[in-house]
């Protein structure tokens, strides 16, 4: 397997030594990395899901709107951002791996290198108090 | 191919009795093939390479690493820049905004150089790079960028038989959390592996890195860590600290090599050194 480029590897090596949940994928939506903050949030460590595919991830979590909906994957910021390239924000329900639900605010930025390659995406989490 | 070493000193020139044997000038790399002539950074050794330039030679290509002092000091004393027939290409790191003319041009312009770049006689091609792979005379080149303050590129050079690769300012360890475990979370990674030369960062003694985290180099034990990882055949270290002797240069690497051994040879980059790879 090639190795990452520099701007993921340093994007992991930050989110891997930040407390708020940190969510990195490709170019494709494949997810790479989340940290030990997302796991709390997730309901499962990283070792445990490894890698996985947009499909499988923006499902996985069961993300709800507002008023208890289903959000199709193409709603949540991060799949925006994939698409996009650009930032995205959303608030929204999750349930975790064992159940639990909150609510969540995300923000997803799109990573960018010298000279303007897109190379993925970073989301991060916020809890909400309810 | 041949690859003959012009300056293994990092940061700054060194000149001194004690540093006579691994030399104080500053990163600079030849390597040759026939006709082609590759120059590996511009530091304070290229001017002993303008010199020494071999006749016959009508085109040179330097390859820069990145814009740091130490790898462009010597570019303005380069002896083939003032030769109006001579074909000089320039290659270099991409960066954000500027282009690499406009930053060249920053240390070839008054105040800090009499002649500008647009001045010299040979008067240079410059061609940006970044993760490119592209091709001189015998050569296929494979550029990166690797973690190190500012672009900055790691180049690998095959001639279809052998392998040389070049970091010369490189901080694997830092964007890594399992060093030196996960080669695909590794900088530089794909550049060296496999390789059968790496010159590789090793500026500092393991307790003079700890201070000088994110600074961009390594330490000579997380360089041999970074070489054992890329399976390379031959590791020189590089970009020497301008503060360490001869003698301590050599007590840092007989204190790696004395604590575990190595699947691959090992030794200290010295100017002059002149290696020949089938």
């Amino acid at each position: 397997m090639p190795a990452n480029q520099i701007e993921i590897i340093l994007s992991r090596q930050l989110a891997d030594s930040l407390s708020i949940p940190v969510f990195l994928t490709d170019t494709e939506g494949n997810l790479l990395f989340y940290n030990e903050p997302a796991e709390e949030l997730l309901g499962k460590r990283f070792e445990e899901t490894g890698k996985m595919p947009v499909s499988e991830w923006s499902t996985i979590f069961k993300p709800i709107d507002e008023s208890g909906k289903p959000m199709p994957p193409e709603e949540l910021p991060l799949v925006k951002t994939l698409t996009f390239h650009e930032p995205a924000h959303g608030t929204f329900w999750i349930e975790s791996l064992t159940g639990e639900k909150a609510n969540i605010s995300v923000t997803a930025y799109p990573i960018i290198g010298r000279p303007d390659r897109f190379l993925g995406a970073v989301a991060i989490f916020w809890k909400n108090k309810t | 191919m041949i690859v003959t070493i012009w300056g293994s000193r990092g940061s700054l020139p060194s000149p001194s009795p004690e540093n006579s044997l691994y030399g104080g000038n500053t990163a600079c790399v030849q390597v040759s093939q026939g006709d082609t002539l590759l120059v590996l950074d511009a530091g304070s050794g290229i001017r002993r390479l303008g010199d020494d330039f071999p006749p016959g030679i009508t085109k040179v290509d330097i390859l820069l690493t990145h814009l740091h002092l130490d790898h462009i000091m010597g570019l303005g004393f380069f002896m083939p820049l003032y030769l109006p027939d001579m074909t000089v290409n320039i290659w270099g790191p991409t960066s954000t905004k500027e282009s690499l003319d406009t930053r060249l041009k920053r240390y070839l312009s008054p105040p800090l150089f009499p002649i500008r770049l647009q001045d010299l006689p040979c008067q240079p091609h410059v061609f940006e790079i970044n993760h490119s792979e592209f091709e001189i005379g015998p050569f296929k080149i494979k550029s990166a960028y690797v973690c190190h303050p500012g672009p900055t590129l790691g180049y690998r050079i095959e001639n279809g038989r052998s392998v040389v690769t070049y970091l010369p300012d490189h901080e694997p360890a830092l964007g890594s959390s399992n060093f030196p475990n996960e080669p695909d979370w590794t900088s530089g990674y794909d550049l060296a592996q496999g390789a059968d030369l790496l010159l590789h960062d090793a500026q500092f003694a393991k307790e003079e890195y700890l201070p000088r985290v994110g600074w961009g180099h390594s330490s000579v034990n997380d360089a041999l860590k970074f070489a054992k990882l890329a399976e390379v055949k031959k590791m020189l270290l590089f970009h020497h600290d301008p503060s360490h002797s001869d003698a301590k240069l050599r007590t840092l690497l007989k204190g790696e090599t004395e604590r575990q051994r190595f699947p691959f040879e090992v030794g200290i980059a010295a100017e002059g050194d002149v290696l020949e790879l089938s």
